[in-house]
């Protein structure tokens, strides 16, 4: 009796999981393993041979170009995750704080941004940060400069400055849910033991919402350094990224192998940076 | 009594002068007068909603009173910080750090006085053995069962030696049996560092076994303000009676007996001459509340036993708690109901219900209340 009921549970929670585990399988799994496999053969002009070789990788890892594009996607995500995270902190604050009965209106305002397509606010960075743009002209116009700031747009720069608004949202949300797990007892323990505020947020409020700051962190910096589209549109020829090479080397470049290596070596390297970044917080969190 | 100038403390540590605290214009504190003693075991006590934990948050510095003023130890608060003021709080939830360990939840105030790492950690260890936490330095916070978190919570405040320890409900979230034993416990800690403890609580019990003195509060004001022995034998109102313990209340005529003893007339249960005792506030002749403990009333078993004055009666109710019996009687020939509480001792029956008995009580066991002036 309960083997019938636990195989008909069984049966009903398969068919429950199958639809989601099929899409997966088919938009994540089959997609990986065909890019993971395609990195190690070899574009011979129009030909592809499936020979099992480390050629793409060494070539990914050692050209200058590469190398360059690497590092640079690495600092810009690192620079657009550290902006990001320090101005969506104090923003995730006010709102737990200082937010009373508005916090949902706070939060609703947060998300205003992604009511229009992600391209037209891209563009309207151009519009903002362009050479008659409203930055430059209002500068102008105050009279605090002569000549427009040309290292604004159409270098890293406006790429770090494109993101780190685009994924500002994506950063207040876990840092705020964060602040407003903290129990309020625990700030007014900490200021009956004697802290002032300064002290008190350093012992007890950053430390308690540090896991809100680590999901931030992941969040923002992970696609980040995949980001081609932001780079493209307002990076110029400085700011592209390692994703532009990507869909270089699938598209023009007619080399999905060599494209596939960098993706892989792209993935790699931001899993390593995740992994660590996730062990050293843990680390610092325990001595504290 | 007037307040002394060249002695500000005066054996007070915590004066409370005319506080009170509004919110949105309702007030939670309304017009509170106290004064606290050195080294006592005070306690707020009163139902949900009476102000006492708002009272016990200004004494704190968590909330600022909209009149009226807070000294500590001669100094006023007005314009000191909560984390500058020389109190200390046990909070309701313990508030134990998540993120840290035993020691470093009891080293977390003492961190800012720059000691030395052996002293620190000889103070913690200290105040640990006091609290009967030895050897739990390392535990993680999360690991702690509520008596520990309550311990820790305990020894956090304590090491500072804080000149008040303030708690608030800290023994509200504690099963029946560990609460009993952490009153006597809390007891005996007070007594030992001698530091002016002031306890917030709803239990009226709780109140009674661990304070020196009670502070009852209702609407924001001090009902009364007595020993736990006075707050049970004289209590100033008909509310303050029925709030601390259980009282029979009957209706009462207060008449003058000749010269000037005053006596009363309660109806069936006949005419009986009061001394002052009896009369905790100067209330005028004419209709009165009386009020009896139910341990006042005693069933006669015994049919040559006698009592002052007696009464037969039915037994309507009979709760039975183990070492006591509640009996709910209705006095023949009349529509009085009281309760009568006797001690199980050997060879006493338990009566049931629709037993016959004969109640026995003196003209001492009388108290005659005003009405209750707090509740308006």
């Amino acid at each position: 009796m309960t083997q019938t009921i636990s195989n008909k549970q069984n049966r009903t929670g398969l068919a429950l999981v199958s639809t989601p585990l099929g899409f997966s399988l088919l938009l994540l799994a089959v997609p990986l393993t065909m890019v993971i496999l395609m990195s190690f053969w070899t574009q011979n002009y129009l030909v592809l041979e499936h020979s099992f070789k480390l050629d793409n990788y060494i070539e990914a890892w050692t050209h200058p170009l590469y190398q360059q594009l690497m590092l640079r996607s690495v600092r810009i995500s690192f620079l657009v995750t550290l902006a990001t995270v320090l101005l969506s902190y104090p923003m995730a604050y006010f709102i737990s704080f200082y937010g009373g009965n508005n916090k949902v209106r706070w939060l609703f305002l947060v998300t205003i941004p992604f009511w229009t397509s992600y391209l037209l606010r891209v563009f309207l960075w151009k519009v903002i940060l362009g050479y008659n743009g409203v930055v430059n002209s209002t500068l102008d116009w105050l009279g605090i400069i002569e000549e427009p700031l040309v290292f604004i747009l159409y270098n890293s720069n406006a790429v770090i400055i494109a993101l780190t608004h685009a994924w500002a949202p994506f950063a207040i949300l876990p840092i705020f849910v964060a602040l407003e797990k903290i129990d309020r007892s625990y700030l007014e323990a900490a200021t009956d033991l004697g802290d002032g505020p300064i002290r008190r947020f350093l012992r007890v409020t950053l430390p308690l919402s540090m896991p809100g700051v680590v999901a931030a962190t992941l969040i923002v910096f992970i696609p980040t350094i995949g980001d081609y589209v932001t780079p493209k549109l307002v990076g110029g020829k400085d700011g592209l990224m390692i994703a532009n090479m990507i869909q270089v080397q699938f598209g023009k470049a007619n080399n999905a192998p060599l494209g596939s290596a960098l993706a892989i070596s792209a993935m790699g390297i931001v899993g390593m940076i995740s992994i660590l970044f996730v062990g050293l917080n843990r680390r610092w969190l325990k001595k504290e | 009594m007037p307040k002394s100038i060249d002695a500000p403390t005066n054996g007070v540590i915590v004066d409370l002068n005319k506080v009170s605290k509004y919110f949105a214009d309702v007030p939670a504190v309304n017009g509170v007068s106290a004064q606290i003693r050195e080294g006592e075991f005070f306690s707020l006590l009163g139902p949900s909603g009476c102000g006492k934990t708002t009272l016990l948050r200004m004494i704190s510095g968590f909330e600022q009173p909209s009149s009226g003023s807070i000294t500590i130890a001669g100094v006023p608060m007005e314009d000191v910080e909560a984390n500058e003021r020389p109190t200390n709080m046990v909070f309701q939830s313990y508030a134990i750090f998540p993120h840290l360990n035993v020691e470093e939840n009891v080293a977390y105030g003492l961190k800012r006085l720059g000691l030395s790492k052996p002293e620190m950690l000889k103070q913690v260890n200290e105040v640990l053995k006091l609290v009967d936490l030895s050897g739990y330095n390392k535990r993680p916070a999360q690991t702690l069962s509520g008596g520990q978190r309550q311990r820790v919570a305990l020894a956090r405040a304590l090491v500072l030696k804080p000149k008040v320890l303030l708690l608030d409900e800290p023994l509200s979230a504690l099963d029946k049996k560990l609460r009993e034993q952490m009153q006597i416990e809390l007891r005996h800690l007070q007594r030992t560092v001698g530091i002016t403890f002031i306890l917030v609580t709803h239990d009226q019990e709780e109140a009674l076994i661990m304070s020196d003195r009670i502070a009852v509060m209702l609407d924001g004001k001090i009902a009364q303000l007595a020993s736990p022995q006075e707050l049970y034998s004289r209590p100033v109102s008909k509310w303050v009676a029925s709030f601390i313990g259980v009282m029979n209340f009957l209706q009462g005529d207060l008449f003058r007996d000749g010269g000037d003893k005053l006596s009363v007339d309660a109806g069936i249960l006949g005419k009986i001459s009061l001394n002052q005792e009896q009369i905790p506030v100067p209330v005028a002749t004419g209709p009165v509340t009386i009020g009896i403990r139910p341990e006042m009333l005693t069933v006669l078993y015994d049919k040559n036993s006698t009592a002052e004055f007696e009464l037969n009666a039915v037994i309507m109710e009979s709760d039975y708690y183990g070492d006591m019996t509640y009996y709910t009687v209705k006095v023949e020939q009349s529509e009085l109901v009281l309760i009568v509480s006797m001690r199980n001792t050997a060879g006493r029956t338990v009566l049931k219900e629709g037993d016959k008995a004969r109640i026995g009580w003196g003209s001492e066991s009388l108290v005659i209340l005003a009405e209750s002036t707090s509740s308006e």
